[in-house]
């Protein structure tokens, strides 16, 4: 291979481009891992929701009416909108992806400003959404009264999972949104380009991940009572 | 290769050289370290202290035991065995050979320079850490009377005691655990030096990949039925409360769900380290190798649908449970498989009775005791009867104790060499080996007995006829305890006055045996490339044969 005349300075240069750390013998290597790591962390993350899926599947069978019951609480068109920002800050991120690879820092930095906005978006929503639960009384443990009494107890377990499965949801979103924040900073010092953009593609990954999440969440809490 | 004995006082040359122990000194250089044999000497330290912590507990409640209507108030033992349990099993077996040995042997046995992420191996660390102080903050508290499983409502709506502070602990320390399992997932596929092939991988690399699997794919679930046990406890709500109709059956579905394979993370690495330590003292080709790399992927596989077994008598349905009760039976195949292989491999072989051998052999003993007893258990008319009694206690206390406590001292031993260029010494080490090895089986097998006879566990008193079992397993606890401190002890002492090792004392195949010991810091000067496979020990038999 030509490699072996590389000139020890060039070399080290081209380690210092591509931030080869000192135990990765390549760069592909190196990428070949992180997104393997990432993959493998993503599955945990499957299992660790998969507990509060495996509740609701399982109270909801229980008690379908209670469950059935509670949506006319749920507000669709917050939720629905919430939805679709969340659709497009997955196109706004795989598009910053995309310009990374192709070494366009400008539309990186564009691209990730845009998911950020979206990101933020989301969450502002999620709280006035949270804010009126609380104002119907609806916040399990600390503020819940309920119509029809008789539903009271069961619907209150939709309720107890309702607020962990989308506060788990929105910690790993504002999470996402703290490691946008680094892409950020770190485009802006323009350290991604062709040869390295891993550390995009990863978080990448990472988003779009919490994005299905709500994408199974929306219609499991807020569609239960709307079937025809 | 031949090693220069040293002369007391001179240091001969390769004392000079330059390895991963004296490369920088003070305590930055330990803590900010991502030397991956650092953080295993860093987790051997904490995983020690919090082994004898959880072994104080057991000393005393053995101490309660004495006496049939107990010496301590009743508060007080629930307190002493929760936080036994949940010390020794979160604490010490799930993090202890892989956070360590595997820690440090695996990129030295794939021919890698460090796990592939050495900032998250740290950082694994300090999470671990975290969560140990938080448990012993609990502890100091006044602890947990959750028992290690944490069962709802006893845990949430029941308790007085530190629940959460446990949980949090718990919680923490099972990201630690994530954590390793990805390293060594990800190292094992994507580090292996070239020729070292998927078939040419140590049996150990394969156990703690296997284990990895688990890790990852259990933990989390543990993760959210402690946070959900959590929520449920604070707001006084929840889903486990069968006052509101939650159900507190599913606690302990979530909970199994982690915790049955978690006791493959705390058993198969263990396995790994006998494959190890019998092929070098047999000087042989470990019989069988596919068969018992595959049984590790099979019990690793397995592990994840056999949960059932823990919940005969909570009334869940006939068929559910003979179909657990069919799985569980399922998982002694690939385990008598490693047993059998692990005695083939002895077949013939010119075995040296080494301490690490001896070690091995107490597994292969107490293991299978362990392995057998657990048959009982997994038949459903003979685990209705013995369900909550000692026979259980003993049942795992010889797969945990007889078998990971004792692949992790043999381990310990075998590898003590190449982690700090000192040998042991032989004769104190047999002696310990031996002393184990008796305290165990005196500590254990009444309780056998005594579960047998229906002897419930987790209750401070008990009816005066089984005292003088009790008192037997009392005795042979504190011999065990003996037992454990003699190894800190003359290790300690190996430290500073330990005969040098060469690089290869065991006259061992393996990459780590091929560099010096202890290793430099980046493990090999040139990238290694393998040309055979593992346990070649093939010369000698042609000249023995």
């Amino acid at each position: 291979m030509a490699e072996a005349l590389v000139p020890a300075g060039q070399e080290e240069a081209a380690a210092e481009e591509t931030h080869l750390r000192h135990h990765f013998a390549t760069p592909e290597q190196q990428m070949d891992a992180s997104t393997l790591g990432m993959w493998t962390f993503l599955i945990t993350e499957v299992l660790f929701f998969g507990g509060m899926f495996t509740a609701y599947a399982i109270y909801r069978n229980m008690y379908p009416g209670a469950f059935a019951s509670t949506s006319r609480y749920m507000d669709v068109v917050l939720g629905g909108t919430n939805t679709a920002v969340l659709i497009c800050s997955s196109l706004t991120m795989a598009l910053s992806v995309r310009a990374a690879q192709l070494s366009r820092r400008k539309d990186v930095i564009r691209f990730l400003i845009l998911t950020m906005i979206f990101g933020t978006a989301f969450l502002v929503i999620k709280g006035f959404e949270y804010h009126s639960k609380w104002v119907e009384h609806l916040v399990p443990g600390f503020n819940f009264s309920y119509e029809p009494v008789y539903y009271q107890q069961h619907a209150q377990i939709l309720f107890f999972l309702y607020f962990c499965m989308t506060g788990m949801h929105a910690l790993h979103m504002i999470v996402g949104l703290g490691l946008l924040t680094y892409l950020l900073v770190q485009s802006w010092r323009g350290v991604f380009h062709s040869n390295y953009y891993s550390p995009v593609e990863m978080i990448g990954l990472y988003w779009h991940f919490v994005d299905i999440v709500w994408i199974f969440l929306f219609p499991l809490l807020y569609l239960i009572g709307h079937r025809g | 290769m031949a090693t220069i004995a040293p002369t007391h006082g001179t240091p001969e040359l390769a004392e000079n050289r330059v390895n991963y122990l004296n490369v920088e000194h003070g305590w930055k250089s330990w803590l900010f370290t991502t030397d991956h044999k650092r953080i295993a000497v860093l987790y051997l330290i904490s995983i020690t202290l919090m082994f004898f912590v959880g072994g104080l507990m057991a000393v005393l409640f053995r101490i309660n035991l004495l006496e049939p209507e107990g010496i301590f108030a009743p508060e007080t033992y629930n307190r002493l065995f929760s936080a036994h349990g949940i010390i020794m099993v979160f604490f010490f077996l799930v993090p202890s050979i892989p956070a360590t040995l595997a820690n440090f042997l695996i990129p030295i046995m794939v021919g890698a320079k460090d796990l592939a992420f050495p900032r998250i191996n740290l950082l694994s660390w300090y999470i671990y850490v975290i969560g140990a102080f938080l448990t012993l903050y609990a502890v100091i508290r006044g602890g947990v009377d959750t028992g290690w499983t944490f069962y709802a409502p006893y845990s949430s709506t029941y308790s007085n005691s530190y629940v959460l502070a446990a949980a949090f602990g718990v919680f923490t320390a099972g990201f630690s655990s994530i954590l390793t399992g990805l390293n060594f997932i990800v190292t094992v596929h994507k580090m292996r030096a070239p020729g070292m092939t998927w078939s040419r991988l140590p049996l150990f690399v394969w156990s703690n990949y296997a284990t990895g699997l688990i890790q990852v794919l259990g933990t989390p679930v543990l993760a959210i039925t402690l946070l959900l046990l959590a929520f449920e406890r604070i707001a006084h709500v929840g889903i486990f409360d069968p006052n509101i109709g939650g159900d507190p059956i599913l606690f302990q579905h979530l909970f199994w769900f982690y915790s049955h394979p978690a006791v493959y993370i705390m058993i198969l690495p263990g396995m790994g380290v006998i494959s190890e330590i019998v092929s070098c003292f047999s000087q042989k080709r470990i019989f069988g190798y596919n068969f018992v790399a595959f049984s590790s992927m099979a019990i690793a596989v397995l592990s994840f649908v056999v949960w059932g077994h823990h919940m005969f008598v909570t009334g869940e349905s006939m068929y559910t449970s003979l179909a657990f009760s069919f799985l569980s039976f399922m998982v002694a195949v690939p385990s008598a498989i490693k047993v059998f292989n692990w005695t083939a491999t002895m077949y013939k072989g010119s075995i040296s009775f080494d301490t690490p051998m001896l070690y091995a052999f107490g597994f292969i003993g107490l293991f299978t005791i362990g392995g057998l007893t657990g048959l009982y258990l997994a038949a459903l008319g003979t685990d209705v009867a013995t369900h909550g009694t000692y026979f259980i206690v003993a049942h795992f206390h010889y797969v945990m104790v007889g078998g990971m406590v004792m692949a992790f001292v043999g381990g310990l031993h075998f590898w003590w060499p190449k982690i700090t260029g000192r040998m042991y010494p032989e004769s104190w080490a047999k002696f310990a080996a031996l002393i184990i090895f008796i305290g165990f089986n005196l500590t254990f097998f009444p309780q056998f007995i005594l579960g047998y006879l229906g002897m419930p566990r987790r209750y401070h008193a008990y009816p005066p006829e089984f005292q003088a079992l009790n008192v037997l397993s009392s005795a042979g606890a504190s011999i065990l305890g003996v037992g454990y401190v003699i190894p800190m002890v003359y290790l300690l002492w190996s430290l500073k006055y330990g005969k040098k090792a060469g690089p290869n004392p065991y006259n061992a195949k393996g990459l780590e045996w091929t560099i010096p010991s202890p290793p430099t810091t980046f493990n090999f000067d040139v990238t290694p490339v393998v040309t055979e496979e593992a346990y070649n020990y093939g010369e000698l038999e042609e000249i023995v044969g």
